[in-house]
């Protein structure tokens, strides 16, 4: 059922009658082309290209719980493609393409909201960090922007400029970043696969992988076995988990990222901030809540909630640049389970297991690589090769030291 | 959460700085003939289970003790805590 | 009188008469009242607008479950967006602002949106405003942007000062009703150490909402009797205005006091509030219950309200929202209410009981078997439609409806740590269940037991048993313990714009809708209709929701399941979460030891990490940074200068072991470094990577002092007590870190010597031949001041760092500017410092970055291949040693007078400018007034064998294309002559 101002209308009129389930609840079959486990942003949306794009048949979604249950409902919505290395930043520069377009794409209004984002600079160390940034950026053919503080006066009057303890110098924007309707992006990448045909099936829970002589031949689940000729694994905070049902072990740690809003408030920030000189970034959402976040709690968990030092910690950077929120009110935290990989990067690769695959490693930065995680992972399974702006991404770059290392922080998960 | 250190007693975690996996404990030997295999492994492979870890803490904000730390992290529960040194010594790093 | 609305008796203190303002317009109240018990005694049921619908909205509850009367309090800088007008304490002076409405609360234009509501459903966003495709961010988004919000923040800094506090506890008991005093009594009485702490600004919970009876008198004499006999109890903490925000690990809980929320403004030199991190050995949870409500269509019209809050207005407040009322429930409590506000002279126009067989009163007709349907009224409330037992209609005037579904457990904090409250059948709700948080119990009406009896009862019994309390307990006070049974009755049959969520305007046909498009899990029904998510997070709308779910999906409400709650348990400043750390004050400062002398000379400082650092001295006359810097350069290369480089990492190396230990931690051989050296030694990480380099000198020869990046003193610190402790546990080897101890300054130039050796006591030779380049030792100086001196340069001339105890690190400045007037010594600070080691090609910060191995830095050779240290092994890997891996070089540009910008990219001198032909990049650049041209180090692909190419450096953020020639990083004395000399 396609979304028309026509139909908004009619159906505005006529009680909403006429409206159906966003997608149907089907029956696994006993067998299909393409498995992708994980009903998330990344696994719906490689679903949604795999069908579209790379016209693959037979495709289903399996997921645990309900979708988009993961980290694609619990993030700070945030999307960009300001990366320095080689290796990311024209990955995150289609992604951002692929945004632009999502909404056409979907035929589903996921809020894409390009209101920019700034990442303040406050020492000369970091403006020649971001400097070099921005222009690979650019080089890269995404738009960067240099703001002198001048210009930040101008558009963030309300950052702290008087009495910082770490004086704002400079910074990095990128207009076309901004946020997204994080919900919204599962439940169109959902609505669009399955009018394609793909079977989205919720409460289905794999347990095993049934492999013979080095070959995926279909997944266990908790509605009985279901076959498939490739299995596409994306399942974010639980790969560990996942990967160790194949005897996989992973360069990957599973850490705690609390995230938090504040009431709803009327509009006062325009895009999004991030604090050069503390753990703290902000956006506010068209509901008017502040959006923010800061550092990892550090320790790994699986648990989805965090402790009160790094909630304390993510305020004070946020009292330090923007004294103003003082009195807005924090009204939710809650924690989510980020695959930190050892040098901060994604993996999207062929495992060592005949048709099976993985997608993951996404550290706290997988919310905006979502259309291309999907669309590039759609890409592997399809073509067994990968997309030209995700070669880098493989298993063995540890092994022969081509890691991507944005942050510069080594095999150590937790500072990345 | 509270580390219950050996030689002071319960701790605010905030006093420490976390390393991870305590297999960290067990460095490779660099004249192995499979040293280049071993070390990607000790490096980059880490157990990350949904339930009881070992890991290495460090006592920054104290004595600067490395600990090893017995957590659960599905629901944070510290089951043991030892010094790291005691643990090396077990797993025969003393020379 | 105008306060109309105000009844007898009441727990407010009519001797204290406040004067407040809510929306420009003048009331009275008293003390103990709250904003919203105030407002409703002057008679103004409306107190604000829904968030979508801008609906007319007043109170529907009495506490800080409250999602319609929220207000902006206060004004200017103090100005609190959403502030529940339920919990507001009155003070006299106080201003309030209704919210979210345009131009007036009473005539509110956004309100059109009601008429539209038919567009205006649950996810109507996601189907529409997608046409044409630009419009999104240039017409629509801007619109519902602009709708966003219900208060404001007023964009100027809080001016208030917030604190933080630690505490330890036997017992923390959450919630002072009757099950928390009377566990606090049996704790406090046995001796244990108990907080007991309530969000509200009075202690007694429930009961002092109620006219019940504690050991056959009012139940305020045991509570007043109960306060004073804790309030005398030194182990026993007593913390009103304090809301346990949240559970988290190993027994620590967040509080919140609200120090200064009930006055004007804070006293002088006290926080506004408190954030008390509790460790608690025990918890008792005694938050109680809060009242659910009953879905009908229009039910959300000011006046209309929960029984319980009537309740509570009426015999705590002694306010009544109309002096004609209506009750509607389904359990026998909704009658209490009516009873009470009987008796209080308000006239009760009925009682609707959906029940057949609903007690029969004789002061006020019951409707039996009824439900009220509907409701009239533009700004409140008039008449409520009611559909009798016969299925015919009556219409009753009234100015206020209360209305009861019975009671939820407060379970919210028994899932802060996941755990997954439990269906009870019996009460129709949801009790604590599965994993408590480890150390808590739950009490009293938060655990399902809704009677008074047995809140006093499982309080005492609790408190024993957490503590261990053994013998005989003091006897249960006797009170009221009617049996409690309820049916769940969560929404009138038909109805359809019938609110749950009144804030954000989530309706039963939104629920509907919501199950009709496959939207049916909890979480799905909360994201897609915004059910719960608003700032009252959903305490009073959750459960309707969720039943009504249930009851389209075919399924028991268990099977649909709950959402768990996240902490805060009700909104929290982000002030008081930051305390003190904000402004200067966010993190530390640290001041070097010649930090007042160098404010003295006027130096211009830099933050570096925590430290500040002088960036340049300014002398008379100069009027741009770059003539300081240059002339401090000058003079240096000159003659000789000074400058403060405490901020070093130092790390003191002992035993007998120590040099076999800085063999492993530095890639470069150490076990043969002599007594009296210094060597410069390179770390790398595990993984191959450089993470700092330094020096380390020996002093003796079980004794080394190690010097790390200002920037990485922590880091490294930690990792070689991991090296230490984790890898070689038993080598005689002991670190400490001495960063602060000694006070250190380079001195540099040709001059460097001479001036020292105006210092140093004569028994020191420290000439070229008895102190050589890379020569250390311990001497004295100014007469006996021990002190260490290093010839090490970062500079590049003849230059020695020497170190005195930190104490005497000012004395020795000053010493050293004395003597050296002669040779007109110059204090350089860290630009100068760069520019120097720039110009000769040391590797700083920005060159050792996090990526670059000691093959990029030039220095792969240096990497032993004898010995095992960290990082050997991995460095090796074919991916970090390919042929045309990235090299540093010097860049200098082709015409002098251009600029080179770190950050900028080098690609070839023609051809295409774009990520493909990226070639390498720039890490620092500075003007070099010895070379009078800017000079830059970087990084170039092979770029050991590209010396004398011609290139291009770009920087399109700067709008920057430069020709330059890669030539040598030694830019300035390339073959180390000066620091021979």
């Amino acid at each position: 059922m396609r979304y028309s101002g026509f139909k908004v209308i009619k159906e505005a009129l006529t009680g909403h009658k006429g409206w159906g389930p966003a997608w149907r609840d089907p029956e696994p079959q006993a067998h299909y082309d393409i498995i992708i486990i994980g009903g998330g942003g990344h696994g719906l949306a490689t679903a949604h290209y795999l069908s579209k794009v790379f016209g693959e048949k037979k495709i289903a979604v399996l997921e645990k719980g309900w979708i988009g249950g993961g980290n694609v409902g619990r993030n700070t919505t945030i999307v960009r493609s300001n990366y320095l290395l080689d290796g990311n930043e024209p990955f995150y520069e289609f992604s951002l393409k692929l945004w632009e377009g999502l909404e056409q794409d979907l035929n589903y209004n996921a809020m894409v909201s390009q209101r920019g984002i700034m990442n303040l600079i406050h020492s000369d160390a970091q403006r020649d960090a971001f400097v070099r940034r921005g222009n690979a950026m650019m080089l890269n053919g995404a738009d960067a922007e240099y703001l002198d503080i001048d210009q930040i006066k101008k558009e963030y009057p309300f950052l702290n400029f008087d009495d910082a303890r770490f004086p704002i110098k400079g910074g990095l924007a990128q207009r076309r970043g901004g946020t997204v309707r994080h919900d919204a992006v599962a439940w169109g990448y959902a609505r669009a696969a399955d009018s394609r045909g793909v079977d989205i099936i919720q409460n289905c829970e794999v347990t095993g992988f049934r492999i013979e002589n080095g070959v995926c031949k279909g997944v266990e689940t908790s509605r009985g076995f279901i076959g498939a000729t490739k299995v596409g694994c994306a399942v974010a905070g639980s790969s560990g988990r996942l990967m160790a049902k194949a005897n996989m072990r992973l360069p990957i740690e599973s850490h705690v990222l609390q995230a938090f809003v504040s009431e709803g408030l009327k509009p006062l920030i325009p895009g999004v901030i991030t604090f050069g000189a503390g753990h703290f970034y902000v956006s506010q959402s068209d509901k008017g809540g502040l959006v923010f976040g800061g550092d990892l709690d550090g320790y790994n968990s699986y648990a989805q909630r965090g402790n009160l030092p790094v909630v304390e910690d993510v305020c004070e950077g946020g009292m330090a640049i923007m004294p103003m929120i003082g009195r807005a009110r924090m009204l939710r935290m809650w924690g989510g389970i980020m695959d930190m990989s050892m040098d901060g990067s994604p993996i999207i690769d062929r495992t060592h297991i005949d048709g099976l695959y993985f997608n993951g490693g996404w550290c706290y930065g997988g919310f905006k690589a979502t259309p291309a995680s999907g669309y590039v992972f759609a890409h592997l399974l399809s073509k067994d090769e990968p997309h030209p702006t995700a070669t880098a991404y493989r298993f063995d770059r540890f092994k022969t030291g081509h890691m991507i290392d944005e942050k510069g922080m080594g095999n150590q998960p937790n500072l990345h | 959460m509270i580390i219950n250190h050996p030689l002071l007693g319960p701790r605010d975690s905030a006093e420490f700085t976390y390393l991870g996996d305590a297999k960290m404990i067990e460095r490779p030997d660099w004249e192995s003939e499979t040293a280049a295999q071993d070390f990607y492994e000790y490096a980059y492979l880490r157990d990350n289970p949904a339930g009881i870890h070992r890991e290495l803490w460090f006592h920054e904000g104290g004595d600067r003790s490395y600990l090893v730390v017995t957590r659960d992290t599905v629901t944070h529960e510290i089951s043991n805590v030892e010094l790291a040194r005691d643990v090396a010594r077990k797993l025969g790093r003393s020379k | 009188m105008s306060q109309i609305n105000r009844l007898e008796g009441g727990q407010i203190d009519r001797n204290q008469p406040l004067n407040f303002k809510f929306d420009g317009k003048s009331y009275a109240g008293f003390a103990g009242d709250t904003l919203a018990s105030a407002l409703l005694a002057n008679d103004v049921r409306l107190m604000g607008r829904s968030f979508k619908y801008h609906r007319p909205r007043g109170p529907l509850t009495a506490g800080s479950e409250e999602p319609n009367a929220i207000v902006e309090l206060r004004s200017g800088n103090r100005q609190e967006p959403n502030t529940r007008a339920t919990t507001a304490e009155l003070y006299e002076g106080l201003t309030a602002k209704s919210q979210n409405r345009w131009p007036s609360l009473a005539f509110d234009a956004m309100a059109i949106n009601d008429r539209f509501s038919n567009f205006l459903t649950a996810g109507f966003y996601y189907k529409t405003f997608m046409w044409p495709a630009v419009f999104w961010e240039k017409v629509y988004e801007p619109i519902i942007r602009k709708a966003a919000g219900l208060g404001s923040l007023s964009l100027l800094d809080d001016p208030d000062e917030y604190d933080k506090g630690f505490r330890h506890t036997d017992l923390l008991i959450i919630g002072a009703g009757p099950s928390g005093l009377m566990a606090a009594l049996t704790a406090g009485r046995a001796g244990s150490d108990v907080i007991l702490a309530d969000e509200d600004f009075a202690f007694g919970g429930r009961l002092n909402s109620e006219t019940f009876a504690i050991n056959d008198e009012a139940s305020d004499v045991w509570v007043q009797a109960t306060i004073a006999e804790l309030s005398a109890m030194s182990n026993v903490r007593m913390m009103t205005r304090t809301t346990v925000i949240g559970a988290f690990d190993h027994g620590i809980y967040g509080a919140v006091e609200r120090v200064s929320d009930h006055l004007i403004m804070p006293a002088a030199g006290k926080p506004r509030q408190i954030l008390w991190r509790i460790y608690a050995a025990k918890t008792i949870l005694a938050a109680g219950a809060t009242e659910r409500p009953i879905a009908f269509e229009n039910n959300d019209r000011p006046g209309i309200m929960l029984a319980s809050a009537m309740r509570s207005y009426a015999n705590r407040w002694a306010a009544t929202p109309a002096q004609r009322v209506t009750i509607f429930t389904n359990n026998d409590d909704g009658h209490s209410t009516a009873a009470d506000l009987h008796a209080k002279g308000v006239k009760i126009a009925a009682v609707i009981d959906s029940r057949a067989d609903a007690p029969r009163s004789l002061d006020y007709e019951v409707v039996q078997g009824a439900q009220v349907v509907d409701s009239k009224g533009r700004l409140g409330v008039k008449f409520v439609e009611v559909k009798l037992a016969d299925g015919s209609s009556r219409t009753i005037e009234c100015g206020a409806l209360g209305v009861s579904g019975g009671w939820n457990p407060n379970v919210h904090m028994t899932c802060h740590q996941r755990g997954r409250p439990t269906w009870n059948e019996s009460l129709a709700a949801f009790v604590p269940g599965g994993t408590l948080p480890p150390g808590m119990t739950v009490t009293g009406a938060a655990n399902g037991d809704l009677s008074t009896h047995m809140a006093l009862k499982t309080g005492a019994a609790a408190a024993k048993a957490a503590l261990g309390l053994k013998g005989r307990s003091a006897k249960t006070p006797t009170a009221e313990d009617a049996p409690v049974s309820q049916t769940p009755f969560w929404y009138v049959e038909g109805c359809s714009r019938a609110w749950l969520d009144q804030q954000n305007d989530v309706t039963v046909k939104d629920v509907k809708l919501s199950h009709q498009e496959g939207f049916r899990s909890v979480e799905h029904l909360k994201r897609y209709t915004t059910l719960g998510m608003a700032t009252d997070q959903g305490k009073t709308s959750n459960m309707g929701g969720l039943a009504i779910m249930a009851e389209l999906a075919g399924k028991s409400i268990p099977e649909v399941g709950t959402t768990i709650f996240r902490p805060p348990y009700t909104p929290t400043s982000i002030g008081v979460l930051a305390g003190r750390m904000r402004g200067k004050e966010f993190h530390p400062t640290r001041l070097t030891p010649s930090h007042y002398w160098a404010k003295e000379r006027g130096a211009v400082f830099v933050e570096v990490g925590n430290w500040l650092r002088a960036q340049w001295f300014p002398i008379a006359g100069e009027t741009h940074w770059r003539e300081s810097v240059d002339r401090e350069v000058t003079a240096t290369r000159a003659s000789v200068g000074v400058c403060d480089c405490t901020t070093l990492g130092k790390i003191d190396v002992q035993g007998s072991d120590a040099a076999t230990f800085l063999n492993k931690v530095y890639c470069n051989a150490f076990a043969k470094l002599a007594v009296g050296k210094v060597r410069y030694g390179l770390m790398l990480r595990e993984d191959g990577i450089a993470m700092d380099d330094g020096t380390a000198g020996r002093l003796a020869e079980d004794h080394f002092v190690v010097t790390t990046t200002t920037a990485k003193a922590a880091a490294v610190y930690q990792h070689l007590e991991f090296v230490r402790q984790c890898l070689y546990p038993d080598l005689d080897v002991q670190l400490i870190s001495t960063t602060e101890a000694w006070a250190q300054y380079a001195v540099a130039g040709p001059n460097s010597r001479a001036l020292l050796q105006k210092i140093v006591d004569p028994e020191f030779d420290i000439s070229n031949e008895a102190f050589p380049f890379m020569g250390c030792g311990n001497i004295t100086v100014c007469g006996g001041l021990r002190a260490r001196l290093f010839r090490i340069s970062f500079s590049g001339e003849l230059a020695f760092e020497i170190a005195v105890p930190s104490r005497y690190g000012d004395a020795l400045m000053r010493r050293l500017m004395d003597v050296g007037e002669e040779f007109n010594v110059t204090p350089y600070g860290t630009e100068a410092l760069g520019v120097m080691r720039i110009e000769k090609g040391h590797a700083a910060g920005n060159e050792l970055n996090g990526t670059t191995s000691a093959l990029n830095l030039g220095m792969g050779r240096m990497v032993s291949k004898k010995k095992d240290s960290i990082g050997s092994t991995l460095s090796e890997r074919a991916g970090m040693n390919e042929e045309n891996a990235l090299m540093q070089v010097g860049i200098q540009p082709l015409d002098p007078a251009d600029k080179i910008t770190s950050g900028g990219h080098l690609m070839a001198a023609d051809g295409p400018v774009d990520a493909a032909h990226d070639q390498g990049y720039v890490t620092s650049a500075a003007f070099s007034p010895t070379l009078s041209s800017m000079i830059g180090l970087g990084m170039l692909k092979d770029g050991g064998n590209r010396q004398g190419e011609k290139m291009r450096l770009v920087s399109p953020l700067t709008d920057l294309t430069v020709d330059v020639e890669i030539v040598s990083a030694h830019f300035v004395d390339p073959e180390g002559e000066r620091v021979r000399g």
